[in-house]
């Protein structure tokens, strides 16, 4: 498939060494602006880890990630350290196991979320502390915001409640909206249906294709629920060992002779063809 | 499947295995103090040493912990739980009650010099538990709020004291202008203890800040020509009222307001000095955690790597933590240099942050009326037990055990969330993130 016409995020030859492992090996793809790039790979092929890279918790051994905002703005990623990326490249992220504040209520998680605007109109703190208006002001459009992503994600309802309290399909949900209300131009999911059953990721489907056309937020989903992946992704990359074994549409992955063998292994004849030909 | 909802019946009391527990417990206590109890050595009619055995002693040791091993083998099919005994109105009753306690503490804080003027036990008594308050409130900031374990807090009181009384002794400078001075400088130090350990957590941190208030007190130990040395610092100025010394002359406090002079006076000013400065501490810090770099303490708290993916500086949060609680530690330091008049290294030992962190874990990290009357619970009891002191620590040891065992998140162990939309409720403290760790 060709490359993207307008992409938000470009990954060059990225590559990934722990020590002798190489988790992810030179590689290169891009997201197109405002679609549903989708990530999978069998387990262990370094889904994860090209998420880290991309958001600063670990730094790329080799390659460049690029990010272009909309007005024309670039950010080179690898080069930024995580909250930066974050504050200032507005790459959002969920983790594969939920981290939410546990102990913080629903509200609270949303606007921790909201921290550096909220952070700046309290003065850093100093107009704050002195319970000027502008601060008040600022956390009522705060919790106004935070109240318009959790009836969004339909938890509004347990805005009181301690996040840790949540069933585990309502703390998928929650931990999106707080990704959210960071205002990301890109944001990375990382296998938000993972537990979900049926219906659960039939609803997750529905509010990402929601969240993309409402707010032309550009998505990057790890998966392995290839009822999401197929129902709504516009460009599957699949990987293998840390290596990009496919690019193109969903209705092409189905049908490619190296993913299907990726996943479910090849035919006996053909590993004893394979096994002849390097010399075994 | 139905049975396994059915309320599984209550075992019958297994007496066989009670009596073995009972004299398991039994034999630990024989070994553990057969030689502490058991025997006592003395000097004999010839001057040499004797070995007389307190049998009846370790006898009733061992009878003491044979009949505690059966009793709490008896009850462990039992719930402990005592709440579920408690019926649902008391329990309300109980809730109402301790939304006014706070009130009526501060009330009775407020009033405590003018019921007590005469007992100058009482009064100075309540400026040493009010200290500790104030103590307990910063260092709640830095352990209860942002989770960052710190033993070495009374470096920052030790830094506070000794900012004030040299630069009261060697630039004549007036309480209340070193007062604000000493809280910036401990607030430096605090944000110089924080760089190096910006990447430690739990255990590593609380050795790296153990550390760190030692070297602050070696420091003071060691540079006499500065410090003084163990010799410490005498003659520290007093705080005067505004400007109006507490002296027995025509200048003096009582002379100005036209009362006769009593050296009451000064103590009953230190108490509600000490008593602003504490509330102060106490009001900051509620505000703080209703503003963004409050939740920020509490998110970095529960998850520091979720709060580094939203875009938080993890580095300024966990800085403004330990400048902040540093300055408060710095303000009572001073406060204590005044109103001891003399301060020494001896003053700033690790014995003082261990008490400190034990007010704060007492009282429930993150509350603030937890904290209040744990230091008040446990400095009142230290005093009540003053007569008995080679039984103090005994004492305190093993109240601490117990409260650990039914209260082990502390006296008030919910949260109180920052903000709301509908009507408040309480965090229980199981899924608070240090209840956890």
């Amino acid at each position: 498939m060709s490359a993207p016409a307008d992409p938000i995020l470009a990954v060059e030859h990225l590559s990934m060494r722990f020590g002798g492992l190489v988790a992810v090996d030179d590689l290169s793809f891009a997201a197109q602006r405002g679609h549903i790039t989708a990530l999978i790979g069998p387990n262990g092929a370094g889904k994860t880890t090209v998420f880290n890279c991309i958001t600063g918790f670990y730094h790329p051994s080799v390659g460049m990630v690029r990010l272009t905002h909309a007005d024309g703005t670039t950010y080179l990623l690898e080069r930024l350290l995580d909250f930066r990326i974050a504050k200032l490249a507005r790459v959002a992220r969920t983790f594969q196991n939920i981290r939410l504040f546990a102990g913080m209520t629903v509200l609270e998680n949303l606007l921790v979320a909201q921290h550096n605007p909220l952070m700046k109109a309290s003065g850093f703190t100093v107009l704050g502390l002195l319970g000027l208006p502008v601060y008040g002001h600022a956390e009522a459009a705060a919790i106004d915001k935070a109240k318009y992503w959790l009836d969004r994600v339909g938890v509004l309802r347990r805005a009181d409640d301690p996040a840790g309290d949540l069933p585990y399909g309502e703390q998928r949900r929650v931990e999106i909206a707080r990704a959210m209300c960071t205002d990301p131009v890109l944001l990375c999911l990382d296998e938000p249906a993972a537990g979900l059953n049926v219906r659960e990721s039939a609803e997750l489907n529905e509010l990402l294709l929601r969240m993309r056309a409402e707010h032309n937020t550009s998505i990057l989903l790890i998966e392995h629920d290839m009822s999401v992946v197929m129902g709504i992704s516009d460009r599957v990359v699949v990987l293998d060992y840390g290596v990009k074994i496919f690019d193109g549409t969903p209705a092409d992955v189905r049908n490619d002779a190296k993913v299907i063998a990726a996943y479910l292994g090849v035919e006996d004849e053909e590993v004893e063809q394979a096994e002849a030909e390097v010399g075994l | 499947m139905s049975q396994a909802l059915e309320t599984p019946a209550r075992p019958a009391i297994d007496l066989l295995g009670a009596l073995k527990s009972g004299a398991l417990a039994a034999v630990v206590a024989f070994g553990l103090f057969s030689l502490l109890i058991g025997v006592r050595t003395d000097q004999g009619p010839t001057g040499a040493l004797e070995i007389e055995p307190r049998l009846v002693a370790l006898g009733v040791i061992c009878a003491v912990a044979f009949v505690g091993g059966f009793a709490r083998a008896c009850l462990a099919g039992e719930s402990l739980d005592l709440a579920g005994y408690i019926p649902e109105r008391i329990k309300t009753a109980a809730g109402h009650v301790g939304r006014y306690f706070g009130l009526a503490l501060l009330a009775f804080a407020v009033i405590e010099p003018i019921a007590f003027y005469h007992n100058r036990y009482i009064l100075d008594l309540g400026i040493l538990v009010l200290t500790y308050v104030m103590l307990g409130w910063g260092l709640n900031i830095v352990v209860g709020l942002a989770g960052l374990l710190d033993l070495g807090y009374v470096a920052f009181y030790a830094v506070g004291a000794y900012s004030y009384a040299l630069l009261a002794q060697n630039f004549g400078w007036s309480f209340w202008i070193c007062l604000p001075i000493a809280g910036f400088l401990a607030a430096c130090w605090g944000v110089m203890l924080g760089f190096p350990v910006l990447r430690l957590r739990g255990d590593y941190l609380a050795i790296v800040t153990l550390a760190f208030g030692e070297i602050i007190r070696l420091v003071l130990l060691n540079w006499q020509s500065v410090t003084g040395g163990p010799n410490g610092i005498s003659g520290i100025a007093r705080p005067s009222f505004f400007g109006l010394p507490f002296t027995d002359d025509e200048n003096g406090f009582a002379a100005t307001f036209g009362l006769e002079y009593s050296p009451t006076h000064r103590v009953v000013f230190l108490y509600y000095l000490i008593l602003v400065l504490a509330l102060l501490t106490n009001w900051v810090t509620l505000r703080l955690r209703r503003l963004p770099i409050g939740r920020a303490w509490e998110a970095l708290r529960e998850d520091e790597i979720a709060c580094r993916s939203l875009g938080i500086n993890t580095t300024t949060t966990k800085l403004t933590a330990f400048a902040m609680g540093a300055m408060f530690g710095g303000i009572a330091g001073s406060f204590f240099a005044t109103r001891q008049g003399f301060i020494s290294p001896e003053s700033f030992t690790f014995s003082e942050s261990a008490l400190v962190l034990a007010i704060v874990v007492l009282g429930g990290m993150g509350s603030q009326l937890g904290v209040a009357v744990a230091a008040f619970a446990m400095l009142g009891a230290f005093e009540l037990f003053r007569e008995f002191s080679q039984y103090r620590m005994l004492v305190f040891g093993i109240a601490m055990v117990l409260i650990m065992i039914w209260r082990p998140r502390g006296l008030v162990a919910t949260r109180t969330p920052s903000v709301f939309l509908g009507k408040p409720k309480e965090v229980p403290a199981e899924i608070v993130a240090e209840a956890r760790q």
